[in-house]
């Protein structure tokens, strides 16, 4: 085999160097140009009526966007009251009951499964299991939509923080002769609180961008909601039907509601991230 | 401890759901339903091909960007640079993660297919205008530019899982190689990719699952037409966007059966490429004896 000269190595090499960094730069490029164009954008549509009116009918300018910054908090909230309990159960079993077990890994497989299902099918399906049957759109369906895309994110991450608690704990209260229950609940979740929290604060962050599903459930109203069994009002699905639309002044809006969307979603995925930095370095 | 079974329910679920609503376009159309470039809601008159055809189309695309861009910036942060600058980098590009899909799909629409129709597609149409990749009109909207903005966003997903694996390749490995008088891409190619070869099929794996189900950024930009073109600049549709774009104004049963169906056709699709990818990380556990 002929030695490869050196200065063609190091020709390549520089190349290849040069290329990944010039990746990376691509990267912040486009990352910079999305939040530069959100944010300034998004600026032009903030006001007060922004914030406190009522969407206006078609082409008339001005209103706001009230009802759907009220109903997007509302159903996320009922979302999370649905989806984390339920989720910190599941993987309080994984880590805590289940371990090794077969059963258990098939849980965690179906729990992988889901969170790689496009949320637009999770809409599809609260569909037919909650909107169809009923024979209209709901504020609830989109909670329970949104509560199913959060489900195995929970899972996920509760299981992952559980299992960095020490077994030397759980075997000292079990040692004193506590029950497992009150192991799980006494100890384990206090040593893994900040975690939990953090797999919360994530999976919330997941959830309240989201579009897709809501659109076949929780739909849209340009009105107050009087309840969540009625069409619901929300940001994200107003987004969509503002930008389609041809009137300048709705999509000026359209603007807005993004910038409100992200700042939400980045804000609390940057609070996520800090906890769970400040719990690995301590 | 009953709630954990709540998951395969679901799963379940989804399946019976999807498939009963769907019992009436299965029932008319059969599996021809599959092959068929209809999609006529006047004439009751649908195919699934033409969204087919445009889901793996602009997955394809995003893919053959996706990969290789990750490869590299997941070199640049774990070789290249010193570790503040690429756990900066690597959190930035994190970041790209955390904004929805409908800001990707506004930004599309509005700043980034104009800029297509009068910078990029004018060029690529300069230098390969006899292909028929990229013939017809520059529109900014269509097939290419959803499959840009679905590599940008699958991106910080392989980035991530890929050097995470970078960084678990044994240091005494690299050093002798090093020793030998290897280049740093000498390292990158015959070490640590090698080593990190599985790993980087899962990331991939991930990318694909997220690329097919994408839904509203494919909605803004795909242009939104039932036609099957050789062309990217035309106006195409995704399974995802065909439901989100049409699901609503589905006024007749078989309509909306149709399009149910569509969305049976995506589950089976991602779910399928999940049992891959799953199936493919318990080998690799098995083979390197270690969790990911």
């Amino acid at each position: 085999m002929q030695p490869r000269l050196a200065t063609y190595r190091k020709l390549t090499n520089a190349l290849v160097v040069g290329l990944s960094g010039f990746s990376a730069l691509i990267g912040l490029f486009f990352l910079g140009w999305i939040l530069m164009v959100v944010i300034l954008k998004g600026m032009a549509a903030f006001s007060p009526d922004f914030f406190l009116k009522l969407p206006t009918p078609p082409g008339v300018p001005g209103g706001g966007l009230a009802n759907a910054i009220v109903g997007t908090l509302l159903i996320t909230l009922l979302s999370v009251l649905l989806g984390v309990p339920l989720g910190i159960l599941g993987g309080v079993y994984l880590s805590e009951f289940g371990e090794q077990s077969k059963i258990a890994a098939a849980v965690r497989f179906c729990s992988n499964v889901l969170m790689g299902t496009p949320s637009i099918i999770v809409g599809v399906f609260i569909y037919a299991i909650m909107v169809y049957p009923l024979g209209h759109f709901s504020g609830y369906a989109g909670a329970v939509s949104l509560a199913v895309i959060m489900l195995p994110v929970v899972v996920r991450t509760t299981e992952d923080m559980l299992r960095l608690v020490p077994n030397s704990l759980r075997e000292s209260a079990l040692a004193l002769g506590a029950p497992r229950w009150k192991v799980t609940v006494q100890v384990v979740f206090r040593a893994a609180k900040s975690g939990l929290f953090t797999g919360v604060l994530l999976a919330i962050a997941r959830v309240s961008g989201e579009t897709a599903p809501l659109l076949f459930t929780a739909l849209n109203s340009p009105y107050w909601m009087e309840s969540l069994s009625k069409p619901t009002a929300n940001l994200t699905v107003t987004i969509f039907n503002y930008a389609m639309s041809p009137y300048k002044d709705w999509q000026r809006q359209a603007w807005g509601a993004s910038l409100l969307i992200m700042m939400g979603v980045l804000f609390v995925t940057l609070v996520g991230r800090f906890y769970l930095k400040g719990r690995k370095t301590p | 401890m009953g709630s954990a079974f709540v998951l395969p329910l679901l799963i379940l679920g989804l399946f019976v759901a999807l498939t009963g609503l769907s019992l009436p376009s299965i029932k008319r159309f059969g599996l021809h339903f599959i092959v068929s470039p209809a999609w006529n809601p006047v004439k009751h008159d649908f195919g699934a091909l033409s969204s087919i055809y445009g889901t793996l189309v602009s997955t394809f695309i995003a893919m053959i960007l996706a990969v290789p861009l990750s490869l590299a910036i997941a070199l640049f942060q774990v070789e290249l640079v010193p570790p503040v600058i690429g756990r900066v980098v690597g959190s930035a590009i994190e970041l790209l993660a955390a904004i929805p899909s409908i800001i990707y799909g506004m930004w599309g629409l509005f700043v980034f297919a104009p800029f297509m129709a009068d910078h990029v597609q004018p060029f690529l149409a300069r230098i390969g205008g006899n292909l028929p990749l990229f013939k017809g009109p520059p529109m900014g909207i269509g097939m290419l530019t959803a499959g840009l903005i679905l590599a940008l966003m699958i991106l910080p997903f392989i980035t991530s899982v890929t050097s995470d694996v970078f960084r678990m390749v044994p240091a005494h490995l690299k050093e002798s190689a090093y020793g030998m008088g290897s280049t740093t891409f000498e390292v990158a190619r015959k070490i640590t990719l090698r080593y990190g070869i599985d790993g980087v099929v899962g990331a991939g794996f991930l990318g694909l699952g997220r690329a097919l189900g994408e839904t509203m950024a494919v909605t803004f930009v795909i242009g939104n037409s039932h036609r099957i073109s050789a062309s990217l600049f035309t106006g195409a549709n995704s399974i995802a966007s065909t439901l989100a774009n049409e699901f609503t104004e589905a006024s007749d049963p078989l309509y909306l059966s149709s399009l149910v169906e569509l969305g049976l056709i995506l589950l089976i699709l991602t779910v399928m490429v999940q049992i891959l990818s799953q199936l493919w990380l318990r080998r690799m556990r098995r083979k390197t004896g270690k969790g990911m």
